[in-house]
């Protein structure tokens, strides 16, 4: 089982679900009897949903999908430019 | 020629998340509106390149990164001043726990403790090449090989600019929480240092 170094030291990329099922399961164990550790892992969790949800809803601006398909329609000569 | 109406109806759907992304790249809703525009065009006309069944999402945010790399960031292009700061691991964690428990509610301080426009004023402050991993991670949902296609940079660095991007959001949002008073004073903010200069050298990469 992994202790609390390594368990901060790969809480991103365990956040990220992006270690191998090993480690994983290791980091996993190591949470399961470390309030300490759990919490790091519950903030940073929660900052990485905060991030997400703050960073993705801007308005779209209005007209501005009309106008791009506009744009499409104008691309006559397909060089990715207007006319 | 790909098909008008696939490609409005497939593509266009992205155009939301796509313009967030384009704003938390350029900072500017005019940029971020002809950097869309500019993607969607670029699409469109190698739309017929697109193998269906594979990963559409991540196509249009590899256009929309190319786009600003090229038009944007070459347009502008000066010595960068990279300024991340080595900041400890699980700085801002560190410093709120410091946070008088009594001002904190146990659910959702975090959320509530920084504004939307304080948050992506801290990641629109992380440099390009370092913001960009962490758009596509922490606000996208991409993997690291989705990032690393997309990006078009090996995987470790793909890790190595997210976590030192990460340390520098967080850092900018420690300074946040320091100017608003939320954490205590004694804890001394970490003084900005050259070292993220080192990333570009090494990776030899979209510098």
């Amino acid at each position: 089982m992994a202790d609390c170094n390594e368990t901060l030291r790969e809480l991103h990329t365990f956040l990220d679900d992006e270690l191998s099922e090993a480690a994983r399961h290791s980091i996993e164990g190591h949470l399961g009897g470390c309030l300490d550790c759990l919490q790091a892992y519950d903030f940073h969790a929660e900052l990485k949903l905060v991030i997400r949800e703050k960073c993705r809803n801007d308005e779209l601006p209005a007209g501005l999908v009309a106008r791009i398909e506009r744009c499409l329609d104008d691309d006559l000569d397909g060089d990715g430019r207007i006319g | 020629m790909a098909d008008r109406a696939d490609f409005a109806d497939q593509a266009m759907a992205f155009a939301p998340q796509l313009y967030s992304a384009a704003l938390r790249l350029t900072h500017r809703p005019a940029d971020a509106e002809d950097l869309l525009q500019e993607t969607f065009l670029r699409a469109y006309r190698s739309f017929h390149t697109f193998e269906a069944g594979s990963n559409l999402r991540a196509w249009l945010y590899r256009i929309l990164t190319n786009t600003y790399i090229n038009r944007y960031r070459a347009a502008q292009r000066r010595v960068q001043e990279v300024e991340l700061g080595d900041t400890p691991d699980l700085y801002l964690y560190r410093s709120l726990a410091r946070l008088d428990p009594s001002t904190r509610s146990a659910e959702d301080t975090l959320f509530d403790l920084f504004t939307d426009d304080e948050v992506k004023a801290a990641l629109e402050a992380v440099p390009d090449s370092f913001r960009m991993p962490v758009l596509l991670a922490d606000v996208e949902g991409f993997s690291y090989k989705e990032i690393a296609e997309i990006l078009d940079i090996p995987i470790g660095t793909v890790m190595s600019r997210l976590h030192r991007g990460r340390k520098a959001m967080q850092q900018r949002l420690f300074h946040v929480g320091v100017e608003r008073g939320l954490i205590l004073p004694e804890v001394p903010a970490p003084e900005p240092s050259a070292v993220g200069s080192q990333d570009h050298s090494q990776d030899g990469s979209h510098g």
